[in-house]
């Protein structure tokens, strides 16, 4: 079975962000990268569905030179190739969508497994826009029945559960109060929540592997794919600093703030 | 020289990172207090390659260099000294056999640990001879085909689990160093006893213990180079490991400054945070700029071993500057703390009790001006 992964460069969460002076982007210099946690998700669960149903892990990333870090990270945790659709300028979701349906239509994959959203934009579309334009079936913010300390998932057994043949794949979905199974024909496009997984350290062996593994080179030229963005930022702006509280010099006076201030109690 | 990383060495600095982070640090107090031997934490080093990283590709291992050995030993450190230790324990009792073995012997005593977990042991000090090795007296009767060792070795890091040694002792005491003989022992054959943990001041999740060999007999197959050896042996290993144990230093020293950093910030004295103080952002300062001399010393140090040149004396200066900077940087980072420094609620006083023994262990830092004064007036 052959899977594709996404494998985008974002800041490091644990950076702290600024906007620039002119309002429409962020401060790079001193900026940490590294892949979208969400896709790192996928990577795993990929990496844990070959390991049953045994085929390629290919992995993809757009940008310019610097997100070779993502994909090698991807490829020294087990993807067996990686795809770099170099491309610099901005590009919105749905220029995502259309560089990501053309590779899919070039690799051919069983099945895509993508990030639900990346933490610098958040919008949560690309997946949605590559299934509907795929014409296949879709499955968003995939989940895991068993909770991250449970033995399966100390196992590494998959969240995502592949059927028989490989023609179908099925789904655990959180939603509100319960939990919602979808089952998809192949060939179909999955998004990651937090909960499926907890993904695997790169080893050292595998680090050092992926430096002879395929690293193949696209353009949106050569993809023949307009990626001219529809949708432009046009501001950025931090939230509001916090508020320095108070201190109270006793309990009978935090209870009457909190009843007149606060209206809590 | 090229000061900036490289991809691959960036991605192993995040694979060492993310393991101290997440799965030593955590436990690193409570080991240290119980002075327990974290193995699940060991196994899954090695599940990682964090462990045995000395060893090549053409005998299953990672084939890291040098350098990019030490950006790992940092990380490592700066997780838990004590763990750190332990784990680097197994490349300093491999690397005399890459250093001496045959093909034969590497593939019989190297190539196991990169398929299986497994620890060993390196056995050089002995309670009578310490920075003296020459005085050991561990000796190795020949009869026939093995020897009968008999002696006493102290300070063996994991010795008490350990799946093989590598073990020095002498066959004529009065040569000296020209007596001493490097040979593996597997297992723990007859006459082959450890003794009880020792209750250290620091780098306590660390095993160590004294290994006891009463008529231990061992096949001569199992020597590594001639009788005489030993000592080269044991020195060109030293080498080799000094300026990982620099690293060591590092990571201790980063994680105290760190810490110090963090709570200058939002101690507040005399109104206002003791950050804002001079005298606080001089000791900052000064620790700051001491480990990254540290650093680049080690990082240099492990370079002349990339190039294939002799780095006794740039690791020498490495290892002596990193363990003192650590002793200094730790001290002062309990001083930022003040008297909760000194408390074990607060985790400095445990990075000063670490740092004091890497001022000791593999070559004190006397016996490193010894050896630069040395290599400095010779010739």
């Amino acid at each position: 079975m052959k899977i594709l992964v996404t494998a985008k460069r974002v800041e490091d969460p644990e950076s702290k962000i600024k906007v620039d002076a002119a309002g429409k982007g962020i401060v790079k210099d001193g900026l940490k990268y590294k892949i979208n946690p969400f896709d790192e998700i996928a990577v795993e669960e990929a990496l844990r569905l070959a390991a049953k149903h045994p085929g390629d892990v290919v992995a993809v990333s757009i940008g310019g030179k610097e997100v070779h870090e993502q994909l090698r990270h991807a490829l020294a945790m087990g993807a067996t190739k990686a795809v770099w659709v170099n491309h610099e300028g901005p590009l919105d979701q749905m220029g995502v969508a259309r560089l990501l349906q053309k590779i899919v239509e070039k690799e051919k994959p069983d099945l895509v497994i993508l990030g639900k959203q990346s933490i610098d934009d958040d919008q949560n579309q690309v997946g949605q826009y590559l299934a509907e334009w795929l014409g296949w079936g879709q499955a968003t913010f995939a989940s895991k029945a068993d909770s991250l300390d449970s033995e399966n998932e100390k196992n590494k057994v998959p969240g995502v559960i592949v059927g028989d043949g490989a023609k179908t794949v099925d789904v655990i979905r959180e939603v509100d109060g319960g939990l919602n199974r979808l089952r998809l024909t192949l060939p179909a496009v999955v998004t990651t929540d937090l909960r499926l997984n907890q993904p695997r350290y790169a080893s050292l062996p595998g680090i050092m592997k992926a430096k002879s593994k395929p690293l193949e080179e696209q353009t949106a030229q050569g993809l023949g794919v307009d990626v001219a963005p529809k949708i432009t930022v046009t501001k950025l702006s931090m939230p509001p600093a916090r508020k320095a509280g108070i201190k109270v010099p006793d309990v009978a006076t935090l209870v009457t703030k909190l009843k007149t201030e606060a209206k809590v109690v | 020289m090229d000061f900036r990383l490289s991809d691959d060495e960036r991605a192993l600095q995040d694979t060492a990172r993310k393991f101290a982070r997440e799965v030593m640090r955590p436990k690193a107090a409570h080991c240290d207090e119980q002075s327990l031997f974290p193995r699940e934490i060991i196994q899954q080093s090695h599940e990682l390659g964090l462990l045995n990283m000395t060893i090549p590709q053409e005998l299953g291992g990672v084939g890291l260099s040098h350098l990019a050995q030490c950006i790992v030993a940092e990380e490592l450190s700066w997780g838990c000294a004590g763990m750190a230790t332990s784990m680097i324990a197994n490349d300093l009792a491999l690397l005399p056999i890459h250093i001496a073995g045959t093909k034969e012997q590497k593939e019989r005593f190297v190539r196991p640990f990169t398929e299986k977990f497994k620890l060993c042991s390196f056995g050089l000090t002995e309670p009578g001879a310490g920075s003296d090795v020459a005085g050991m007296q561990t000796v190795a009767r020949r009869d026939g085909d093995h020897y009968v060792i008999n002696g006493q070795k102290q300070w063996i890091t994991n010795g008490e689990f350990a799946d093989q040694y590598t073990l020095f002792c002498t066959t004529d005491r009065t040569k000296r160093h020209k007596g001493i003989m490097a040979i593996v022992i597997e297992g723990r054959p007859k006459g082959f006893s450890t003794g009880k943990h020792e209750n250290k001041m620091g780098q306590r999740a660390s095993n160590t213990v004294t290994l006891t060999l009463e008529d231990v007999r061992v096949p001569v197959a199992n020597r590594l180079g001639e009788e005489g050896d030993g000592f080269r042996i044991a020195m060109e290993t030293l080498d080799n490991s000094r300026p990982l144990t620099a690293m060591f230093a590092v990571g201790v020293a980063r994680a105290a400054m760190e810490h110090a950093i963090d709570y200058a910030k939002q101690r507040v004295q005399f109104g206002k945070p003791i950050a804002e103080l001079q005298a606080v952002q001089f000791m900052i300062a000064d620790m700051a700029k001491d480990i990254h001399a540290a650093r680049l010393l080690s990082w240099q140090s492990a370079q002349l071993l990339d190039d294939g040149a002799k780095n006794t004396l740039v690791s020498s200066y490495a290892k002596c500057f990193a363990a003192d900077m650590a002793m200094r940087v730790t001290t002062d980072a309990v001083q930022v703390f003040g008297g909760y420094g000194y408390s074990k609620e607060y985790p400095v006083e445990k990075l000063m009790r670490d740092a004091k023994l890497i001022q000791i262990y593999e070559g004190t830092s006397q016996v490193q001006r010894v050896v630069m004064a040395r290599e400095l007036l010779k010739g």
